[in-house]
């Protein structure tokens, strides 16, 4: 499979009134044609703005890139210009975001909207341009699309609207699409309708995904592979099988753990005791520590390398290395893996 | 929306009738007369002469016919001006004063906008701050001030334009200019606001992973919503070119409404006083409720009913 | 990190970690009361400060100004009248102008010619005027220019005399004049902007707090009020009443309460919304408390910026009712007053006009520099 996208070391920083704000600090990860890349986390993480940094949509000159390389197709798209810039969004990479409500311009009308980047990219006149902004309303599931291709986003539902915000960015087929948390602020209905939407999609483009969240059901539902984020770093990436199946590092469990189920017996909720590190000041070592029940000493002296637990699965944490206790996954863990083996997932697929 | 239009049809009825009741008794309690206080008749001519004003007839029938000569069109007659009607005397005037607010209002508006414009874009950059200076300058400092410094420099000191009186354009800039002022900064303060507000939408960002440029971005999309709610924003202005156009067609000297208000304020002309009076209160009141109409029009949340977002 | 580096870690380190309790709960940053954080806005934003000084040094000077000479207000006496401004030691600067001459650029067929025009203009001989030729001229109409300066103060044998701000046409002592003016529009101001706060904070209290159908006919009665101009009103309240500071503070203060009152009814509509309120109702709390402890301290920062505001506009509109002749009636000075004379005279006695220009510019400038400060300071969002 060819590497689409791959990206080296990234680190972004903040500068802010109190001083420099790492925000990224050293991701590394890559991304395959066709296939869905989860980043999770809590707020905070760093997950957003690793998104952000990819389309090099972050706010200058308050956030820098500090160093590493986003390699697109090969081509390192932290060198490139402005207006190179402007070239790629929309037409290679596009994105959907948070909230559908203020996504989309209030004074414009939607088939306006999708029909732009038509135009630009793809040089279309305006009539190929509506046509296929009918195909894309269509496409996204919205009902009489020559009635609502002239109407403005108010007169649309949020679930709609998050349709039409899709719409949006599959306009010129991008090769990849990033969702932001598309589902958050939506009801769980319609978050499924969204979900069902996208890997729909995907299927018929090929585009490749990378998918935002914080809420790992939706995890289960939608991705190929999952890369776990903590206070800036990836902590643990792999396969859904070998995150869900087998996982490794001490927050992938709490997140687990935390997962309300029906599986299990426990009466009480498992949760991740504090909150995350300020990222004014990190903290030496793994920055996790705090909050990990499982730690080690040396956990506050140094940070934990990326350790090997397959060729798709590795985890940054110091209880991977020989020396270290062997350590089980809590209870609250244990059963919910448990319920996944048995279940297979929550879509039925197995990958 | 129908019904809210009713509405303010209603208020502005009930508005405009109190005003114009007040306006009549308070008249009542001016002295002043049709008379001149130099003419020599007897007491039955004074009579006959103030019968023929129906000065005579009890205060509920003068009443009642005034607010039937109103709803004409009446404002009665200038004790002034040998008795002239005071529309004749207004509309003669009213030229001017139209013609300098509307090159006021243009030019203000055009360039506020231009200005916030492009102090929101290079915001703290020199623009930004000449900007927040006349910005700070046009919304304190009162209009009369800065046409004293126009006219002292420009006429007098440096004679490149006419002092004051109405002849032909150039008669016309300086007082534009000193009018101008006010909605200039009111209207780049507004702008560079609202463009800062408008940029830091979700929207915006949207635009931006589009791969628009940031032309497109800051007029296609910035501008267009920025400047919606100007509209709002005309109504205090038209009140502070009202209280300009006073101060400035006396000081330039220049035959307008504002000019003939402050001339019959000087000679006690009441009818003149009041009908002048009215007219600024009714013109007033209509432009305010054609801003609001207006509003609801251009906004696409409003006119399409879908509701305000 | 190489497999070398790992294997050489000392196994010590791999003992678990005891945790020590709450770390990660921990706010790092201090803790602010609310009235901490206004002021350090406040005091951090420089021109909102030098505004303070500046307002109350005008204050200042209002009170005592006109005692710092001798000269009266009222003292009309024509043959000083139209003098210059000269203040000792500043006279010796050049370019103020504060030197008690008065000078005039003249055109003439020629130098002589317009030699001539000078001396008559100011009723004088070569030994009070100095002439500077600008421009020799060759015959034709206004083609010599001259720039005369005429030493007005000798001539008139008044060496020793120094009118700071100099004189109007009726003699009377520019200085004493402006301060006066000022305290006159100062106190017109202040007192309308109270009255306005009274009636502002008491209607929109009673119409916010009470709400249903009080709230209802208030509304109705103030969205009638708030659709007749405010300059309409002040206009007819200026014919009825006789011109005076009092008159203009009633006009002014029938007016200005509505838009206070809108505010202070949305603030308190949104209080009172609230949990807090309706928690201390169900524990019993009177009204009267309830408004003491939990509404005023939440409406003082909006009370106070909408006041800040409302006093320029008070200047504003007593400068232009005088302006206009419906203001303060000579020989009473105001700022408006004193405007419209300069006006009257700009051609030849400019600084007539510059003076109450200036102060009254300032003025409002300074206030609304403050008024911006205080709504910032006021505002948590603006808070650094």
């Amino acid at each position: 499979m060819s590497k689409l996208l791959e990206v080296k070391d990234l680190r972004v920083s903040f500068n802010t009134y109190n001083g420099e704000v790492q925000a990224v600090r050293g991701v590394s990860f890559e991304l395959n044609k066709g296939e869905t890349l989860a980043i999770v986390g809590e707020s905070g993480s760093g997950k957003s703005v690793t998104s952000n940094a990819l389309m090099r949509l972050l706010p200058e000159p308050q956030s820098v890139i500090k160093s590493g390389e986003i390699l697109l197709e090969g081509e390192d798209i932290v060198k490139k210009s402005k207006k190179e810039m402007q070239k790629i969004r929309g037409k290679d990479i596009s994105m959907v975001f948070q909230d559908p409500m203020s996504s989309l311009n209030p004074t414009m009308k939607i088939g306006n909207q999708i029909m732009e980047g038509l135009i630009k990219h793809q040089n279309m006149n305006k009539s190929d341009a509506r046509k296929r902004a009918l195909e894309l309303l269509d496409l996204v599931g919205i009902p009489q699309p020559e009635i609502r291709i002239n109407q403005f986003p108010h007169q649309f539902s949020g679930g709609m609207r998050q349709r039409v915000v899709v719409a949006i960015a599959l306009a010129c087929n991008p090769k990849i699409l990033i969702a932001d948390e598309p589902t958050t602020a939506l009801d769980v209905t319609i978050q499924a309708q969204i979900l069902e939407l996208m890997k729909d999609i995907q299927k018929k483009t090929d585009s490749a995904i990378i998918f935002i969240t914080h809420d790992l059901g939706v995890v289960a539902n939608v991705a190929d592979r999952v890369a776990v984020m903590y206070a800036g770093k990836i902590v643990e990436i792999g396969t859904v099988d070998d995150i869900f199946y087998n996982p490794k590092h001490p927050y992938t469990w709490g997140l687990i753990g935390s997962m309300p189920t029906l599986d299990s017996t426990d009466e009480e909720l498992f949760a991740i005791p504090g909150s995350p590190p300020n990222m004014l000041k990190p903290p030496a070592g793994d920055a996790f520590a705090p909050r990990n029940q499982f730690a080690l000493e040396i956990d506050t002296v140094m940070e934990p390398p990326m350790f090997k637990v397959s060729d798709t699965h590795y985890a940054a944490t110091w209880l991977l290395h020989e020396d270290a206790p062997k350590v089980e996954p809590p209870e609250a863990v244990k059963q919910r893996m448990l319920g996944f083996a048995k279940t297979g997932r929550k879509d039925g697929e197995k990958r | 929306m129908a019904r809210y239009l009713l509405r303010r049809l209603w208020y502005m009825f009930i508005t405009l009738f109190i005003i114009a009741t007040v306006s009549f008794f308070l008249m009542k309690f001016l002295p002043g007369s049709p008379l001149k206080a130099d003419d020599k008749l007897s007491e039955e001519q004074k009579t006959i002469i103030l019968e023929k004003y129906g000065l005579n007839d009890p205060v509920p029938v003068q009443y009642v016919r005034y607010l039937g000569n109103l709803v004409q069109g009446d404002l009665g007659v200038s004790f002034a001006f040998d008795n002239t009607p005071v529309t004749k005397i207004l509309s003669a005037k009213i030229g001017p004063s139209a013609l300098l607010g509307g090159q006021a209002l243009v030019l203000g508006t055009v360039l506020g906008i231009l200005l916030g414009l492009i102090a929101s874009i290079y915001r703290n950059g020199p623009v930004d701050y000449t900007s927040t200076i006349i910005a700070v300058l046009g919304t304190s400092v009162p209009s009369f001030v800065f046409a004293g410094l126009l006219q002292y420099f420009f006429a007098v000191r440096w004679d490149l334009l006419p002092v004051a009186l109405w002849g032909g354009f150039e008669y016309t800039i300086l007082p534009t200019i000193a009018l101008a002022i006010s909605p200039l900064a009111v209207a780049a303060r507004f702008t560079r606001t609202e463009m800062i507000e408008v940029l830091h939408s979700n929207y915006i960002t949207t635009a931006r992973a589009k791969g628009i440029t940031e032309a497109g971005i800051i007029f296609k999309h910035g501008l267009r919503n920025a400047l919606i709610p100007l509209v709002t924003v005309i109504g205090p202005m038209a009140v502070s070119l009202m209280t300009g156009s006073l101060v400035i067609e006396k000081i330039f000297a220049i035959p307008g409404i504002g000019e003939q208000f402050v001339t019959s304020v000087t000679v006690n002309d009441y009818p003149t006083i009041m009908g002048t009076t009215l007219m600024f209160a009714f013109g007033f009141v209509i432009i305010i409720l054609i801003i609001d109409l207006l509003y609801g029009l251009i906004d696409p949340r409003i006119r399409i009913a879908g509701g305000k977002k | 990190m190489d497999k070398k580096n790992l294997n050489q870690i000392d196994k010590n380190l791999f003992r678990p970690l005891k945790q020590e309790e709450n770390i990660s709960e921990k706010i790092s940053a201090p803790s602010r009361t609310f009235g901490q954080d206004a002021r350090r806005t406040l005091f951090k934003n420089k021109p909102a400060i030098v505004s303070i000084f500046i307002i109350l040094l005008i204050i200042l000077m209002s009170i005592i100004g006109p005692h710092m000479n001798d000269y009266g207000n009222n003292g009309q006496d024509l043959s000083r009248a139209k003098l210059p401004p000269r203040v000792p030691v500043l006279e010796n600067v050049s370019w103020l102008g504060l030197n008690g001459t008065l000078s005039g650029r003249y055109e003439g067929t020629n130098v002589k010619d317009a030699t001539a025009k000078a001396m008559a203009r100011y009723k004088s001989t070569d030994e009070f005027v100095d002439i500077k030729v600008l421009d020799e001229g060759d015959g034709t109409r206004n083609s010599a220019a001259v720039r005369a300066t005429f030493h007005i103060y000798e001539a008139k044998e008044l060496n020793d005399t120094y009118f700071w701000f100099g004189t109007d046409t009726l003699g009377r002592d520019q200085w004493t004049r402006l301060w006066e003016g000022t305290r006159v529009s100062l106190i017109i101001a202040f007192v309308a902007a109270a009255l306005d706060l009274l009636i502002g904070v008491a209607y929109g209290g009673v119409s916010g707090f009470y709400g249903g159908r009080v709230d209802n006919i208030l509304q109705r009665i103030a969205e009638v009020l708030v659709g007749i101009p405010n300059l309409v009103v002040i206009l007819l309240m200026m014919l009825i009443l006789q011109p005076g500071i009092v008159s203009i503070v009633i006009a002014l203060a029938i007016t200005g309460w509505i838009g206070m009152s809108r505010i202070v009814r949305g603030e308190v509509l949104k209080l009172t919304n609230q949990e807090f309120v309706l928690a201390a109702r169900t524990l019993g709390t009177s009204n009267g408390t309830i408004i003491r402890r939990h509404l005023v301290p939440n409406i003082t920062g909006i009370i106070i910026v909408n006041t800040m505001f409302s006093i320029p506009g008070a200047i504003f509109f007593e400068a232009f009712l005088s302006f206009i002749g419906l203001g303060i009636v000579p020989p009473k000075a105001s700022l408006g007053a004193l405007i419209e004379l300069g006006f009257a005279n700009l051609r030849l006695y400019p600084y007539l006009l510059v003076f109450p220009a200036t102060v009254l510019s300032v003025l409002m400038i300074a206030f609304n520099i403050l008024g911006d400060g205080l709504r910032d300071a006021f505002d948590p969002k603006m808070h650094k």
